[in-house]
């Protein structure tokens, strides 16, 4: 059965989005963010554009009877959501987190139940791909009971995200997942590619302006608990726009998470020193207060500080009450200064520790500074690349980026975005290129679901005639040709409109109108008529209509007089060609039976709002 | 109307019926067209109002104690309101009371829409009009006259606009406003 649906569905470290479009949508057509039915507290079930990437396994001395019940499922095994995640914080035995980056470490077998890791032997354990496999069943669920025709999300078409960074084993692993999900037959998009299509989606028709095929981007790409770099490439091929992933780096379990336990610690100290005592469910909330603090002070660059307050634990709420302040100075040392300081493009990141024996577990990062991170990144990883000659390097050798594209939770920050784009542009100078402004940095508005947005419109895209490199023309053009009638007193001879443009026809394209002469009027002044029309988008070139209502409107008729030496007023046969220039000049070429002599008018079809813009 | 045959039928068997079992049987109200709910029904509704009765109360009171408990689980209202504060600084309370107020009006934002009931500025002039219901609106100060009559607004008053409250919980947690809080070790 043919899909009704596109879907791209984003199973995120921290959380999962689903966006979709329907498959028979024009190009401009709406992409929806799908909601996610949770459970959010007890008893309670709610709508949510994201699906925390959480799974709490629930026990018998968890919750009250009836308490986790779902709308499709009384009884669930397990706990899925937010519900999860903030009983995870009470319980963090039962809590599965971070699967995703439990599916790409090699250091463990992925298929085998070891999640919750090392946990005591009573609570039930699942492998990586379970977890993963669960969050999509879930989607997948969510989907069938919602309403949509009918159509099962088996059946539509579907992309599935992972990091460019995943391997092999990783991707398979991700099909396997899905198919455990019922979901049979995905496809996967890379993460930062299916970034690029959101900011795309966001640009309608003026991406043109802002990126030409050559250019080289950064897809800096930071969220809550993963950062991921690439360097996609924008080429074509057939007249469609490609994206070719030229560089990845590693998947660096370094985000935002780590940003707001640093800020957590640093304030527990001041806390400590001023004589408090802070366990660790206040270091929890003190987390968590933080975070809100953080985006606060991010949101209004004018203040200094922000008051952070700690409820006391039990009943003695104002008694235990313990009060501080994020002060703006924290924030620039802490996270400015931490995490994204400025340095030079040689430097990298501090190795893994070097102590003998290490816990087993996640890979996390040894250097929070994620702009070392970034050094690495395009000074030596880029040179393992199999694409090295499509990169645009300096004469040290470092990669140079001519856009950046930022993604994930924590680029929504302009202090952040704004230091990046500072460290880049340090080393493009030192490298003799030039820096990026304002146009060069590409930021999509809704960095939560952009990924699964992204994925939807590049599934709708390549359906169609995929995103062309070059602008496709906005209408049908016609010109008039007068018809070859009897003449009657005080009746026009009757105007028939022959396609000369179809609609999309690209700038810099040619066509012929096929197995068709018209006669020329040379040597004296006349008409010709231009028509267009904005509903008429099936009619091929060549097409000759007589009766059209009111879908065609004539455009100002441009007057001419052709030249050909001794000839005045005659009317010659002629074939007709079109070209679209470039420039968006329509050409109409008149070519005389014996090809000899042509002649050409000219109209130039580019949108008025972008001749006003120019 | 029921053909002749029919009705002689029917008032001979009715005639026994009565004598004999005190009543019109149901059968012969139907082939009469005659409905036979209203003598069980005027005893059902008699019943069953006490019950629907019973219903909304405990029904309402449940949802009370929810929604003390929902002011509880993302506010701590109870706790603050429990607790003695007249021995704390005004900087403490007023620094636990800044979370407190904007914990518990985005319960009131998540679960109950709240609008005044005259959408007006306070201390301005209104006029209240004509067989306005004095559940809605209260009159103060020299309470005279007949409506519509013009006053100064002093408070625009609450009134709901909707009630979003989730399921109730099974059995034992409909009186429950917090569970107590263990940590094992």
């Amino acid at each position: 059965m043919d899909a009704q649906y596109i879907v791209g569905i984003d199973l995120g470290t921290t959380n999962s989005a689903l966006a979709y479009s329907e498959a028979a949508a024009e190009e401009g057509g709406p992409i929806s963010v799908h909601s996610i039915p949770q459970l959010v507290n007890a008893n309670e079930v709610a709508d949510r554009t994201l699906l925390p990437s959480f799974l709490y396994i629930p026990g018998s001395l968890d919750f009250p009877k009836d308490a986790i019940v779902l709308p499709w499922d009384s009884e669930p095994q397990f706990v899925i959501g937010e519900l999860a995640r903030k009983r995870g914080a009470e319980s963090p035995a039962r809590l599965i987190a971070s699967a995703k980056s439990w599916l790409s470490n090699a250091a463990v077998d992925r298929t085998t139940a070891i999640l919750p890791w090392q946990t005591p032997e009573e609570i039930p354990k699942i492998s990586p791909l379970q977890a993963s496999s669960q969050y999509l069943q879930y989607l997948r669920t969510v989907w069938d009971v919602g309403d949509h025709n009918q159509s099962a999300l088996a059946e539509q078409e579907v992309l599935l995200t992972v990091p460019a960074s995943f391997d092999e084993e990783a991707r398979e692993l991700t099909r396997r997942a899905a198919e455990h999900a019922g979901l049979p037959a995905v496809t996967l998009l890379e993460e930062p590619q299916a970034a690029f299509y959101a900011w795309l989606e966001t640009q309608g028709e003026r991406w043109r302006e802002r990126i030409k095929v050559g250019d080289l981007v950064l897809v800096c790409d930071v969220g809550g608990g993963t950062t991921d770099f690439s360097l996609i490439a924008v080429s074509e091929h057939n007249g469609e726009l490609e994206l070719k992933r030229v560089a990845v780096g590693e998947h660096i379990l370094l985000g935002g998470d780590n940003m707001d336990l640093a800020l957590a610690r640093v304030l527990q100290q001041k806390l400590e020193a001023a004589g408090h005592r802070i366990d660790t469910w206040q270091l929890h909330a003190l987390w968590h207060q933080c975070r809100i603090a953080k985006e606060k002070l991010f949101n209004d660059e004018e203040s200094q500080k922000q008051p952070i307050t700690l409820l006391g634990k039990g009943t003695k709420l104002i008694g235990g009450t313990i009060s501080t302040e994020l002060m703006r100075d924290d924030l620039d040392r802490i996270l400015l200064e931490g995490f994204f300081p400025r340095v030079a493009s040689d430097e990298a990141p501090a190795k893994q520790r070097r102590v003998g024996f290490q816990e087993l577990g996640l890979p996390y990062a040894a250097d929070p500074a994620i702009t070392k991170h970034l050094a690495r990144f395009l000074s030596q990883q880029v040179k393992n690349s199999p694409e090295l000659e499509d990169i645009r390097r300096g004469p040290s050798g470092l990669a140079c980026p001519t856009h950046v594209l930022f993604n994930g939770g924590v680029m929504k920050a302009a202090m952040l975005r704004r230091r990046v784009v500072d460290v880049l542009n340090g080393w493009l100078s030192e490298e003799g290129f030039e820096t990026l402004g304002n146009n060069e940095v590409l930021d999509a508005p809704d960095l939560e679901h952009a990924v699964a947005r992204g994925a939807a419109y590049y599934g709708r895209a390549r359906r169609g005639r995929g995103v062309r490199i070059r602008s496709g023309a906005a209408r049908t053009y016609y010109i008039g040709i007068e018809s070859a009638m009897p003449a009657v007193p005080g009746l026009e001879a009757p105007l028939k409109a022959l396609c000369v443009v179809p609609f999309g026809m690209e700038e810099g394209t040619e066509a012929q109108i096929p197995a068709r002469e018209f006669g020329l009027v040379v040597g004296q002044p006349a008409e010709f008529r231009f028509l267009s029309s904005t509903v008429r988008k099936q009619d091929a070139i060549g097409s000759l209509l007589e009766d059209w209502g009111d879908e065609i409107e004539e455009l100002g008729p441009l007057e001419v007089t052709l030249k050909l030496d001794g000839q005045e007023g005659k009317v010659l046969p002629v074939r007709l060609e079109t070209r679209i220039t470039e420039l968006g000049t329509l050409e109409v070429w008149c070519v005389s039976r014996d090809g000899a002599q042509r002649w050409k008018l000219e109209l130039n079809i580019r949108e008025k709002s972008e001749r006003m813009r120019a | 109307m029921t053909g002749l045959g029919k009705r002689i039928s029917c008032a001979f068997r009715s005639f026994f019926s009565i004598l004999i079992d005190g009543e019109i049987s149901a059968e012969i109200l139907r082939e009469l067209g005659i409905s036979s709910a209203p003598r069980s029904s005027t005893t059902a509704a008699a019943v069953s109002p006490a019950r629907a009765a019973e219903k909304p109360a405990a029904e309402s009171c449940d949802r009370a104690v929810q929604m003390l408990a929902l002011l509880q689980r993302d506010g701590r209202l109870i706790d603050f309101l429990s607790e003695n504060v007249t021995r704390y600084p005004d900087a403490q309370l007023g620094a636990a009371v800044r979370m407190i107020h904007d914990s518990c009006s985005q319960v009131l934002d998540r679960y109950v829409k709240l609008q005044p009931v005259i959408a007006s500025e306070e201390d301005q002039p209104v006029t209240v009009p004509a067989g306005f219901d004095p559940a809605c609106i209260k009159l103060i100060g020299n309470v005279t006259g007949a409506p519509p009559m013009r006053g100064v607004l002093r408070h625009r008053g609450w009134r709901i606009q909707e009630v979003k409250l989730p399921a109730l919980p099974e059995g034992s947690g409909r009186s429950v406003v917090a569970p107590a809080e263990v940590e094992i070790s």
